[in-house]
């Protein structure tokens, strides 16, 4: 059967990088003792999958894999990984994904986060007041480097909302495949509508929730799932 | 987060591989800091992905912390772009687990595993805020105690360490730890400490003696300095390898490492007597472990790390008594859990194929020989018994079954060395590739021709081998021997089929300085740290040219390490140390291998060695 699990990363771990994390959890599987189903052929592998690598230095409230089991309930996979986990890493659901879901990586539509100064560092854009202007221009455009050259793109259609709440930045923004943006951008060009130039890399980055799009609506990866 | 990190995130998010400093791996070990008595560092004098890979510091990482009263902790040299900005900003060197600087630790216990690592030590000294020199530490530093190979000769560094502990690991540190307990509570001086250790067994408390030397720069005498001081220290065995513990929760990395797997070590010491191999003489007598007792301990590992590949560790596995039976069972099990074995170390044969078959893509992997030499005067001068029929029976059989590929490793420089000897390489890796063709008709050559790799090192003479005595080459004959291996190579049949590579010449000099050295190569290190020199082991880093300026500046002479000839009688630097192995016996096999006259290892036959006197292991019979 196939099972999303979803995790927490924080603390010390957040400088570990995200090929690691999957190499942690191979291991990790094989400790806890969890019946994970392998590849055939000569080198047999863990049938696993990554939603969407999170960058060194970000935290996360929720981070997703898929996996292939064999056998095993909800309870006794999360117990049991739980167990082995390091401080900084934590299960926090594991559910039985029914027939047909798209796996974690391609069916990703948006996620939440949130952004606030670092331990030692204070807000540098005094003016949260602005938010609503800024979302209210006709396009905040910037542009991106890419391998080749460079583009314009506007942020504004990928941005779904945005504010500012309990000294924390909080927004929700496109992250599918096409129009994938980076939280940092947003606080980057809010800076600059406010004449503020932020020093990007004093601010803490926080992933709280990954969704795909459902009849129209965004649902958290676990919630496509059920108990098992 | 309970555990504040040393390093600010800003330098953090700055450094490569972050991974490297923060430590909370799984089963690493966190303690509360006020239920401990002693506090100790123990440290890998290289980058974090070396250092992680060794088994005998996880070995002694298990030891300690099985003590309540004592926290072990990790600490490795920080890689070049920490070590700058850990110096610029002032911070101080601080161990993995409670990342606190380990200038307040009790202990900074050193691995010496090679000699280029010896600028690592002053970096790591010098970032804990340790002074460099033993003889300039306040009574609050913590004692810096060295182990491993390289302790065997401890001359060239002996300024820099507060005692050396020659010998295995898991013996006596309990006894100095009490020791030190007992000088903590009483507040005496860390001399009186020093001094009480060095009555210890197996501990080398290097201001302890006195070297003078002769008009020609040889020694003339060592001693102590003080009368309740041992003149001569042996090294320290386990003696009963049967019911020695062996960890079986190491620290899993996060980081990819080296040693990226289960390491499970079958036996200690070695039954071969190679002329030219340290190890094989640092570790006698060889020592088996259970088979039973291993079998058990390696699915204790595999569950307590989750690592998916096991590997079999010993200086030669083919030697273990019990190598089929425990491979098998490995196999066996292993295949169940989807883990992937690996067996270094094995002699080509029946067996060790049809076990490489199982374990390997035989497609993908090479076969592996070490004849050393290229000639069979010349590997039964080093009394390496191994064959070129050995190689070639190999090869063919391994051939029938679909290998491809052959690695081969030679050494270029050893004693009493000709034109002949050397050009028997290239000869040999042709007659690899005729076999080849000769066992493989056309139709099966699926998996493209055979491909043969022939690798030189320079030959470096060490403490505690019959090649004790023998002048090392120069840089230029090196570099003539390999020009001549290559030649040999190109003017073969089948030279498309062989692939030639060779090692830096420069480094192996430096090494063979340090290897024979005493103390008056220390002010070198210490001289060239000072200008920068700092991990030496890595090519990209070594810097030859200030090495030779500063042994010049300084009036030291490098080939009289290097490539003088030594009298039989001459006193050397290591004299004082006994590995078990005497250096009459050493003697009798430097004359032996003048004469090409090989000694039978052990299994066979014992020689006398001197090992004897641990009354345990293959001397006793167990395992012959
Ligand atoms: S005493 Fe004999 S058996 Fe023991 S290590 Fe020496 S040669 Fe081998």
């Amino acid at each position: 059967m196939k099972v999303r699990i979803k995790f927490a990363k924080y603390g010390v771990m957040k400088y570990i990088g995200h090929l690691d994390i999957m190499r942690y959890f191979q291991k990790c599987m094989r400790k806890a003792d969890v019946d994970i189903a392998y590849s055939t052929g000569f080198s047999p592998h863990q049938i696993m999958s990554f939603a969407s690598p999170l960058g060194v230095g970000v935290e996360s409230r929720g981070e997703y894999f898929d996996i292939e089991l064999n056998s095993g309930n909800a309870e006794y996979v999360k117990e049991r990984l739980n167990a082995v986990m390091v401080p900084g890493m934590e299960i926090i659901s594991v559910v039985k994904l029914p027939d047909g879901v798209k796996n974690a990586m391609a069916s990703i539509a948006a996620a939440s986060y949130t952004v606030f100064p670092k331990d030692g560092y204070e807000h540098e854009n005094q003016c949260t007041d602005k938010i609503e202007d800024f979302l209210l221009q006709e396009s905040i455009v910037i542009t991106k480097q890419t391998k080749k050259n460079e583009i314009e793109f506007d942020l504004k259609p990928h941005i779904f909302s945005f504010e500012f709440d309990k000294e924390a930045y909080r927004m929700l923004v496109d992250a599918s495949s096409a129009g994938n943006i980076k939280p940092l951008a947003v606080i980057e060009e809010y800076g600059k509508f406010c004449g503020v130039d932020i020093s990007l890399d004093h601010y803490q980055i926080v992933r709280n929730e990954i969704f795909t799009e459902s009849e129209g609506k965004l649902m958290s990866l676990e919630s496509l799932g059920e108990d098992f | 987060m309970s555990i504040k990190l040393a390093l600010s995130d800003e330098i953090l998010m700055k450094v490569e591989k972050p991974a490297r400093y923060i430590g909370n791996e799984i089963n690493s070990v966190v303690k509360d800091k006020d239920s401990v008595d002693i506090r100790f560092a123990m440290c890998f004098p290289d980058v974090y992905e070396i250092g992680m890979s060794h088994i005998g510091i996880q070995i002694l990482y298990d030891m300690f912390n099985k003590y309540d009263d004592v926290w072990c902790e990790r600490v490795y040299s920080p890689w070049v772009d920490l070590d700058k900005i850990m110096r610029e900003q002032d911070i101080a060197l601080f161990g993995l687990e409670s990342q606190e600087p380990i200038k307040n630790f009790d202990f900074l216990g050193i691995t010496l595993q090679y000699e280029m690592c010896y600028t690592n030590i002053l970096q790591v000294l010098d970032l804990a805020k340790i002074p460099l020199m033993s003889k300039d530490r306040a009574e609050e530093d913590p004692i810096v105690i060295g182990g491993g190979p390289c302790s065997y000769n401890p001359e060239p560094i002996a300024d820099f360490f507060d005692i050396f502990y020659i010998g295995e690991g898991e013996t006596k540190y309990r006894e100095l730890l009490d020791i030190y307990k007992e000088h903590k509570k009483n507040k005496t001086s860390r001399m009186d400490f020093l001094v009480e250790a060095a009555k210890l067994g197996g501990m080398y408390v290097p201001c302890l003696y006195e070297t003078s030397y002769k008009q020609d720069g040889t020694i003339e005498s060592f001693e102590p300095i003080r009368d309740d001081i041992p003149r001569s220290i042996s090294k320290e065995v386990v003696i009963d390898m049967k019911s020695a513990d062996y960890p079986v929760t190491p620290v899993v990395p996060f980081i990819k490492c080296t040693q990226d797997r289960a390491v499970l070590e079958i036996q200690r010491g070695c039954i071969r007597g190679c002329r030219f191999c340290q190890a094989g003489q640092l570790y006698r007598p060889v020592r088996e472990r259970d088979v039973d007792d291993l079998k058990k301990k390696a699915m204790e590992i595999l569950a307590n790390t989750g690592h998916e590949e096991i590997s079999l560790s010993s200086l030669s596995s083919s030697d273990y008594s019990k190598l089929e039976e425990l491979t098998d069972y490995l196999i066996e099990e292993c295949s169940k859990k989807y883990v992937n074995i690996s067996l270094p170390s094995l002699r080509i044969d029946n067996y060790a194929l049809d076990a490489f078959g199982k374990v390997q893509d035989v497609k993908k992997s090479s076969l592996t020989f070490a004849p050393e030499a290229g000639s069979q005067r010349m590997r039964n001068v080093i009394n390496k018994g191994l064959t070129e029929e050995d190689i070639l029976n190999g090869s063919k059989m391994a051939f029938e079954r679909g290998w491809n590929k052959v690695k081969l490793y030679f050494m270029l420089g050893l004693p009493g060395e000709t034109k002949e000897d050397i050009e028997g390489i290239g000869d040999l890796c042709d007659k690899i590739a005729r076999v080849y063709f000769e066992t493989v008709p056309k139709e099966k050559r699926t998996g493209g021709p055979v491909q043969i790799t022939a690798s030189t090192s320079f030959f470096i003479p060490k403490p505690f081998t019959a090649f004790q005595w023998a002048p090392m080459n120069t840089k230029e004959d090196f570099l003539e021997k390999a020009y001549i291996t290559r030649t040999s190579i190109i003017n073969q049949l089948n030279q498309k089929r062989i692939k030639y590579n060779w090692h830096e010449a420069d480094v192996s000099v430096m090494e063979g300085v340090f290897a024979r050295g005493d103390r008056r190569i220390a002010p070198v290190i210490l001289e060239a740290y000072k200008r920068g020199c700092m991990y030496d082991a890595w090519n990209e880093y070594y810097h030859n040219d200030v090495w030779l300026q500063t042994f010049k500046d300084l009036g030291v002479d490098i080939d009289f390490y290097t490539t003088r000839s030594r009298e039989l009688d001459e006193i050397f630097p290591w004299d004082f140390l006994s590995c078990g192995v005497s250096k009459e016996w050493l003697k009798k096999e430097w004359l032996r291998s003048k004469e090409a006259e090989v000694t039978p290892n052990c299994k066979l036959k014992c020689n006398g060695c001197g090992a004897a006197i641990y009354g345990t292991g293959i001397c006793t019979g167990d395992g012959r």
